[in-house]
């Protein structure tokens, strides 16, 4: 790290301050109107209310027993989950055992039953599995697919972009066709294809996304680095005789950064729908696993009730619609409103 | 022009190619059982693997076996579906133009819902209507096909009963397979009913499109209706727009004649991304609905791992889009010179 001369020296080389980091960002024109922008905020209050609810999902249920019993829980000490003293609360909020996340089931009635047949909040799906736990805990399954998706799909993004624009000529040719390539399919497609060789489960779900996902990335990256290469901050590091990916590490990607880590946060929304949607069509968890989509696939086979009675099962699909609905439409208008602060021209 | 086009056609082959082969570098991940489905073309062949590893080398590098794949591709051997106990280009074949009537009837709506509401929201820039397209918007780009379809199939055809799922009510079916005269022409219902004069068959086969359509047609109405807003307003505030109003040009003649065509362009480029979004929508839109397209058999291969139908899909809506991309971009071309000598 021979690099004594950073930003104080580049100010007086360049008479000018690079680009502003987060901090600048923050107070920033666009930002304050962000603040001032009703859909943005409502986006941001939706968003956050998921946060919370994936976080003190225990404090929202009622555990089931094989839950309880890996947080080594016993009959008498059964609510210690609730409990903050207690080590088995912060277990179940961090660290919660996989067994958490099956949802427990009322009974196994092959029909779905109403919320007030089976005595649980929302009612249960067939085979008796409680909407209502299963949607709580279906919100940290999806935050831990937005999540790890993004991230490594952020960082497989970050190399291969910064690869390409670094080396230039034919290696960045050869992995921008391959960008090409993995983009000229059609996501939900190539995604299916990599699950169903991988096998189907969640995990593969996951990467199978990340797959499809990161060339966007890197493409985004790549044109940022070339951008920002061009400017007079990173000409006067150059010319202070800064050479290769120190340049890219301590000039270029701090200034290139902010808008794609916004963009790929953002895009939690459209993953956890394209997840969801594999797990839809039966690509997913095992039964009774808490993952939304797979709550509204048991919609499919109750759209029409008893003669009579043909809304009789509207709580199966309309519960689990409403929450990823909602859900997606908090990224949306968070992710409107951002892509308007980032884009200079629509102010 | 002409080598631009070139330029374009040129790069077709780049892309056929790495799709494919990264398809098959996949698919090196499946043991060679696994992976001979995809050669298989009968239900005996099916019954004999071992031979079939043997025959087309399923054990020997990638390479060779790339070459031998894309050799069998060309012709027209894309394996055996155990779904549709098929082979899987018999299985494209029928069931292609059933998608395409759906991916046409969605595109009437897609253009015209998205492109007038979003000249509608630009002309009332900052007004009541704006606000309530933008708000329109943001909700319709934010219903997942399987959440929407799922929520009109009970409420239309559950609560209500105008419409069901399936492609064409049964006794229809019944009828066509009794070869009553029915004639097949283009494989799309709709215009086939037109063809063999039956109106009834026509607006059965229609009213179950009716669904589907509005399923698919939501998410990428939403987005053109963005790119539209926000192309119309950046046309309309070039200096040529207000010279042809300072010369006392109608307001109706500016916005449709000189705004709106060159707006329009924008959304040329989108509809690339639209067409890979309708497939992505197909194939849970037609799952919903039980419409027996390309996308409900890909959906249906995926769940029962049938490789040779779920790599035949691929492969196929790779080539669609490689093409399609192909004339967007020539399209592009001739309705914006600039692009062209670029």
């Amino acid at each position: 790290m021979s690099d004594s001369h950073s930003q104080a020296d580049l100010i007086v080389e360049t008479g000018r301050e690079p680009a502003a980091g987060v901090r600048g960002w923050w107070h920033s024109k666009s930002m304050k109107r962000f603040r001032r922008n009703p859909l943005a905020l409502t986006g941001a209050v939706v968003v956050i209310a998921f946060v919370l609810l994936a976080l003190f999902a225990p404090l929202f249920t009622e555990l089931g027993r094989g839950c309880l019993r890996d947080l080594g829980l016993s009959a008498s000490t059964k609510f210690d989950y609730r409990n903050p003293t207690k080590a088995a609360f912060w277990r179940a909020m961090f660290a919660a055992p996989e067994t958490c996340y099956d949802t427990p089931r009322q009974g196994f009635s092959p029909v779905p039953r109403s919320a007030a047949e089976s005595g649980t909040v929302l009612g249960t799906t067939s085979g008796g599995y409680d909407l209502y736990y299963g949607l709580v805990w279906g919100t940290r399954t999806a935050f831990r697919i937005g999540v790890l998706v993004v991230g490594i799909s952020v960082i497989v993004g970050l190399i291969v972009g910064s690869i390409s624009a670094y080396f230039g000529g034919w290696v960045d040719n050869l992995l921008m066709r391959f960008t090409d390539v993995i983009i000229s399919v059609p996501a939900l497609v190539l995604a299916l294809v990599i699950v169903i060789v991988l096998g189907k489960s969640i995990t593969n779900i996951m990467i199978a996304i990340a797959i499809v996902s990161w060339p966007n990335y890197a493409r985004v990256l790549r044109g940022d680095i070339l951008r920002v290469k061009e400017q007079d901050y990173v000409q006067s590091a150059r010319a202070l005789g800064r050479r290769g990916f120190g340049i890219i590490g301590k000039h270029i990607l701090p200034n290139a950064i902010g808008p794609l880590l916004v963009i790929a946060s953002l895009d939690i929304g459209a993953i956890v729908l394209t997840a969801a949607a594999l797990s839809f069509l039966g690509l997913g968890t095992d039964p009774g696993y808490a993952d939304w989509g797979q709550m509204i696939s048991f919609a499919r086979e109750w759209i029409l009730g008893p003669p009579g009675d043909p809304l009789r099962y509207w709580f199966v699909s309309f519960w689990p619609g409403l929450i990823i609905v909602l859900f997606v439409l908090g990224w949306n208008l968070l992710g409107d409103a951002f892509r308007d602060v980032l884009d200079p021209r629509s102010s | 022009m002409l080598s631009f086009i070139l330029r374009r056609v040129l790069l077709l082959p780049v892309v056929f190619f790495g799709v494919t082969l990264f398809i098959v570098l996949l698919m090196q991940l499946l043991s060679p059982y696994q992976r001979a489905a995809a050669f298989v073309q009968s239900e005996q062949q099916a019954r004999n693997i071992p031979a079939i590893i043997e025959q087309y080398g399923l054990e020997d590098p990638w390479y060779m076996q790339y070459g031998r794949w894309l050799q069998e591709l060309l012709q027209g051997n894309l394996g055996y579906s155990r779904t549709t106990s098929e082979p899987v280009l018999e299985t494209i074949r029928e069931r292609f133009p059933v998608t395409l009537e759906l991916a046409l009837y969605s595109i009437i709506p897609i253009l015209g819902v998205g492109v007038w509401l979003g000249t509608a929201a630009a002309l009332n820039r900052d007004r009541f209507v704006d606000q309530l397209t933008r708000l329109i918007s943001i909700v319709g780009w934010s219903l997942p096909t399987f959440v929407l379809g799922i929520w009109l199939l009970v409420i239309f055809y559950g609560a209500l009963g105008w419409f069901e799922p399936g492609r064409v009510s049964t006794r229809f079916v019944v009828e066509m397979a009794g070869g009553g005269g029915f004639e097949h022409y283009t494989g799309m219902l709709t215009l086939d009913a037109l063809l063999n004069g039956r109106l009834d068959l026509f607006w059965n086969a229609f009213s179950h499109l009716v669904l589907p359509v509005i399923t698919l047609a939501t998410v990428s109405s939403a987005q053109i209706m963005r790119v539209m807003r926000s192309s119309l307003l950046d046309t309309l505030s070039q200096d040529y727009v207000r010279t042809a109003r300072a010369k006392g040009l109608e307001e109706r003649v500016v916005n449709n004649k000189h705004a709106r065509r060159n707006a329009l362009i924008p959304v040329i480029t989108l509809s690339g991304f639209v067409l890979i979004g309708l497939i992505n929508g197909v194939v849970i839109t037609e799952t919903i609905f039980n419409y027996p397209g390309l996308g409900q058999w890909a959906a249906a291969a995926a769940v029962n791992l049938d490789y040779a139908a779920v790599l035949g899909f691929a492969v196929f809506t790779a080539i669609a889009v490689v093409l399609a991309n192909l004339l967007v971009d020539v399209l592009y071309g001739i309705v914006d010179p600039r692009i062209r000598y670029n």
